[in-house]
């Protein structure tokens, strides 16, 4: 007897000692912080987007479709915002600088439109100028089809690569038997297209019958965080798996990530979506997290504010509420940490043109992480 | 004789009717648990569980139950502020989802019928066009 309880101690230990191993897979808290969050703007709901202008203003999207100048302090409603589709999770979406900005003024949002037809709708792209209190100039660059009243799955971040190209992503609108795997339709892909609105000859499907020319990958989900590498300047994303399977992916001409012949989440139900994790001709993720942690928005981390983050990843957890940070070696994650912890729903992450990172959090504001002294 | 005729014609109409209630409810709570899935289950969860201090439960919920008015609101319009679940305190935001006022009451039926929630009268389109800001 006094054996077999000596025995099971041993392997409770054992059992312990086996759950401490860091896994890539694994979270890490750190036991005290490095850092404070101040608390800059207050008062926001859905803060979804939001891009420093460069005079320091700081333009803001709200999902409810308020676009907001905060200035010295002082929030200002802009007129004359994309007209949005207000639908589960549709709105007034991303917004992003052209990268000539300072000579063009150009600005780029992203938003859930009724435009069309068919009763509905779809995401849309577009861009503006900023005069005054009010958006000038607004142009329609382009919009999914079909509209569905369909509420998920937007997707909708936008970012500039190196050669000036927009990339944008149109989540699968909750149809992902129909839209994803199929290049003839919008919906479950990475767009990319001129500063104007025009495709790009080279884009991968032009000359196919029936392609959606603009897209550039498809078999995505719903990527609702896209960055530029600061080495590569390869276009990554992550997006969101269904329950389980988030995944980072790198943005590559013409690849199929896969969604949903292959993944590694299940239905919210808990019943499976496919049998199979990997097939030829499909992408493998360069991370996927399980359980799901509900990403949204992504930075790398370059500036020389946080020496130890420098070449990080962080990441937005809706789920979780919290904000994490990778660390990688070349395109493989080595450690995952926690930060800010219980915080909220963490809608973004950017870093500024002054080398903050700022934090945008769901019913609370945008907080600057500001490096504790020594 | 004539009587009893009466009697059992307004005993049939009422098994016709309920069982007519019955079915309707029925097709209600199928439509509503199409827009559940669409709307509600990312955060609410499959079996209205919830996560605890974020999101509310809807099963066995003593706020959804006993609070029909506030609950159809919330859906129709959002919810935002300090409300309390089960004993539990909840302090978040649901934005609205831009529901049509049939697609709210097909919702409402669904939860208010699911994972251990029964009894409550059914919810028509007209009650929820009735319930304004």
């Amino acid at each position: 007897m006094k054996n077999s309880i000596l025995t099971l101690c041993f392997f409770v230990v054992m059992t312990n000692f086996s759950c401490a191993q860091n896994g890539d897979n694994e979270i890490n808290t750190p036991e005290e912080s490095n850092f404070t969050a101040e608390l800059m703007v207050d008062g926001l709901e859905i803060p979804w987007g939001m891009v420093f202008l460069p005079d320091g203003g700081l333009l803001i999207t709200e999902k409810s479709g308020e676009l907001i100048l905060f200035k010295d302090g002082q929030k200002t409603t802009i007129d004359n915002a994309p007209s949005i589709y207000l639908r589960g999770q549709g709105g007034l979406l991303d917004i992003e600088l052209h990268p000539d900005y300072a000579n063009n003024g150009w600005i780029y949002f992203s938003h859930s439109s009724e435009e069309g037809e068919d009763k509905g709708g779809n995401t849309a792209i577009m861009r503006a100028k900023l005069e005054g209190n009010a958006l000038t100039n607004n142009e329609l660059l382009y919009k999914a089809t079909p509209n569905t009243t369909k509420g998920q799955h937007f997707g909708s971040r936008l970012e500039f690569d190196n050669d000036g190209y927009l990339y944008f992503s149109i989540g699968d609108r909750g149809n992902r038997d129909v839209n994803p795997q199929d290049i003839t339709r919008d919906g479950g892909k990475i767009y990319r297209i001129m500063d104007d609105g025009t495709v790009p000859s080279d884009n991968p499907f032009v000359g196919q019958e029936g392609a959606k020319t603009a897209a550039y990958t498809y078999g995505n989900r719903n990527p609702q965080g896209m960055t530029k590498h600061p080495e590569t300047g390869d276009i990554w994303i992550h997006e969101h798996g269904p329950k389980g399977g988030d995944e980072i992916n790198i943005v590559k001409k013409g690849n199929n990530y896969g969604w949903p012949v292959i993944t590694y989440g299940i239905n919210y139900s808990g019943t499976p979506i496919t049998d199979i994790t990997a097939k030829e001709g499909m992408e493998q993720p360069l991370h996927y997290w399980l359980p799901s942690i509900g990403p949204s928005g992504m930075t790398f981390v370059t500036s020389d504010k946080y020496p130890d983050w420098k070449g990080n990843l962080l990441v937005g957890s809706l789920a979780f509420q919290y904000l994490e940070r990778l660390e990688m070696e070349g395109n493989k994650v080595t450690y995952r940490e926690k930060l800010m912890a219980d915080i909220g729903r963490v809608r973004n992450v950017i870093q500024g043109p002054d080398g903050f990172i700022y934090v945008a959090v769901e019913g609370k504001g945008i907080y600057k992480l500001v490096p504790n002294a020594g | 004789m004539k009587s009893f005729i009466v009697v059992y014609l307004a005993f049939v109409g009422c098994i016709f009717y309920y069982l007519n209630q019955d079915k309707a409810l029925q097709e209600s709570m199928d439509r509503g648990s199409e827009i559940y899935a669409d709307f509600c289950v990312t955060c609410h969860l499959e079996k209205g569980e919830g996560v605890e201090a974020t999101f509310p439960p809807l099963a066995k919920s003593d706020y959804l139950m006993n609070n029909r008015k506030e609950s159809i609101k919330g859906v129709k319009y959002g919810q935002r502020g300090p409300m309390t679940v089960n004993g539990k305190k909840y302090d978040n935001t649901m934005m609205p989802m831009g529901l049509e006022d049939e697609e709210v009451a097909d919702v409402m039926n669904y939860i208010m019928n699911s994972w251990g929630n029964s009894g409550a009268k059914m919810v028509t389109v007209e009650e929820v066009s009735n319930i304004l800001k």
